[in-house]
């Protein structure tokens, strides 16, 4: 039949010659192959003790930054989570007190904020997203965990230098209301 | 039999047992490693130093894991299966000469815990009725893909077995003789059998690889195909014991190997070794040590052969068996009959 595309590639089945019918000499070739492979460097790296260098630009976990005076630069605007591909960030926002202005940059701050690790694709997409330059991804990893509910990042993970008590003013709030 | 003879014979059983538990145990440890090394990763390397407590933790995870007997299987069976295939083959290390005689407190302690003069036929007999195990194991299952495996155990063996019988015929005609100590002590220094009979080992060697189900013949338990093969159903230590009889018949297949063609526990200069020390126990016991290098290096051929070759097609290995295998062992068997009949008159 005439071929269409210059593609076409004719396959013929040859005939096993003796040596080859024998087996030997192939599966002598493949032992050597293997013992070289035995003595070589191992590529594997010991994961939690070593660790592999990764890029700058290398996307891991997610971090909250803080202002040069310390306050949280995130407005709560919501523009990450429309970013989002994944859909893994949800935020509730609340208004800034007074006696607050150290702890929020804006009139608007999250009260929660949280990243689900197993949804979220490492995309950076929030990174960009973000108008007040609040949300950064790290070289560090998500590490392993026995809950699923633990990979839910709350407040408490994400911003930097997190500190609890900080975050409970004189004012009301408890930590419960506040809903870390 | 005294009851001096009793206690010695009972030590030494158990001793064997053990070494040979333990033997099976590391060869585990060993695959995965070597399966690693191969591949460029690094193997078990957490539970203590080096992964050396990896067996460890595997035996016992077999014993946590939870015991299922389907229910459309016969129990009886089900259970007989496992059982027969461990114990054929626990039982063929007792022929096996370890070594010489060993002279302890004046008693001359032999190495080899029975000496029977059909030595080679009781190997032979008892790795036959391992495959029962495999067979009523797979059968007892009540699943397609557990009987597939075992009818292709059973027919692997079968086939496998002539040509392994044709080649120890003419290994026998050499030797003249079945009892294994005799084939060893025949072996004395380098006076190997390897050297009177190349093709013959090569021969028993290729049927060594299909009496043990190991790759590139593991079509009984060919995941690929068949799931797991006859052991498809089975759980916990019951699945354990199947693995385990696989390992050690490696052990006692590499360890029959070393005996009837690599000499046993004869090594070169062993009589030079005698006449400077006079110890006949330093002897024994080098002796021994070097049988379980040599056996130690089956052992890795083994492994080294399952990470390099790909399974083959049950055709093929039909068509080797049959067409290949058999007529070559034929052909050897009449050229050493021609070779022994030539020089010996
Ligand atoms: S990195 Fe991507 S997936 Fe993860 S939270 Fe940000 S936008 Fe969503
Ligand atoms: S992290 Fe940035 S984008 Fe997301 S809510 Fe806060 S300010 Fe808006």
């Amino acid at each position: 039949m005439q071929s269409f595309s210059s593609k076409k590639k004719v396959i013929e089945q040859k005939k096993m010659t003796l040596l080859e019918r024998l087996y030997l000499p192939a599966i002598f070739q493949g032992l050597g192959i293997t013992l070289k492979h035995f003595f070589k460097k191992k590529t594997t790296i010991n994961y939690p003790e070593q660790k592999r260098s990764v890029a700058a630009a290398f996307r891991g976990l997610h971090v909250l930054k803080r202002d040069e005076k310390g306050a949280e630069r995130c407005t709560a605007c919501g523009l990450c989570a429309v970013a989002c591909p994944a859909e893994a960030i949800t935020m509730e926002a609340g208004e800034r007190r007074a006696g607050e202005e150290h702890l929020y940059r804006e009139e608007k701050y999250a009260i929660k904020y949280e990243i689900n690790m197993l949804r979220c694709i490492f995309c950076g997409f929030c990174e960009d997203a973000c108008p007040k330059d609040a949300i950064y991804l790290e070289t560090t990893f998500a590490p392993a965990n026995y809950d699923r509910n633990d990979f839910i990042y709350g407040k408490d993970r994400l911003v930097e230098g997190f500190k609890r008590d900080e975050i409970v003013p004189p004012v009301v709030r408890t930590l419960e209301e506040a809903n870390l | 039999m005294d009851f001096q003879g009793f206690v010695i014979t009972l030590i030494s059983i158990i001793t064997l047992f053990s070494i040979t538990m333990f033997i099976a145990l590391y060869s585990t440890f060993a695959e995965r490693k070597v399966a690693a090394f191969m591949q460029d990763r690094r193997g078990p390397n957490r539970a203590g130093p080096g992964g050396i407590f990896q067996p460890l933790a595997d035996g016992l995870k077999f014993f946590m894991k939870e015991e299922v007997i389907p229910v459309a299987s016969n129990k009886f069976l089900f259970v007989l299966g496992p059982s027969i295939a461990i114990m054929s083959s626990l039982m063929t290390g007792v022929i096996i000469p370890w070594g010489g005689q060993l002279i302890v407190f004046g008693n001359t302690v032999s190495l080899q815990i029975v000496d029977l003069d059909i030595g080679i036929l009781y190997v032979f007999a008892v790795l036959s009725v391992g495959v029962y195990g495999i067979m009523i194991g797979g059968w007892a299952s009540n699943n397609k893909f557990s009987l597939m495996g075992a009818i292709r155990a059973s027919s692997q063996i079968i086939s496998y077995e002539l040509s392994m019988g044709f080649s120890i015929v003419a290994l026998l005609l050499v030797t003249g003789t079945m009892s294994l100590h005799e084939i060893v002590e025949r072996q004395h220094g380098m006076n190997w059998n390897i050297f009177y009979q190349p093709l013959g080992f090569l021969i028993f060697l290729i049927c060594a690889f299909a009496e043990t189900n190991r790759t590139p013949f593991d079509l009984p338990e060919c995941e690929t195909e068949l799931v797991g093969g006859y052991h498809t159903e089975y759980s916990s230590m019951k699945l354990g014991f199947y693995l385990f009889s696989e390992y050690i018949n490696m052990f006692i297949s590499s360890a029959v190997m070393v005996t009837l063609y690599f000499g046993g526990y004869n090594f070169p200069f062993m009589d030079q070794l005698l006449h400077a020390t006079g110890s006949q126990n330093l002897v024994t016991i080098v002796g021994t040590i070097l049988l379980f290098a040599k056996v130690f290096f089956f052992i890795f051929f083994f492994m080294w052969v399952r990470w390099t070759i790909p399974r083959f097609r049950y055709d093929q290995l039909m068509n080797l068996g049959w067409k290949g295998l058999i007529p070559l062992s034929i052909v050897w068997l009449m050229l050493t009959a021609a070779g022994v009949l030539f020089f010996k008159s």
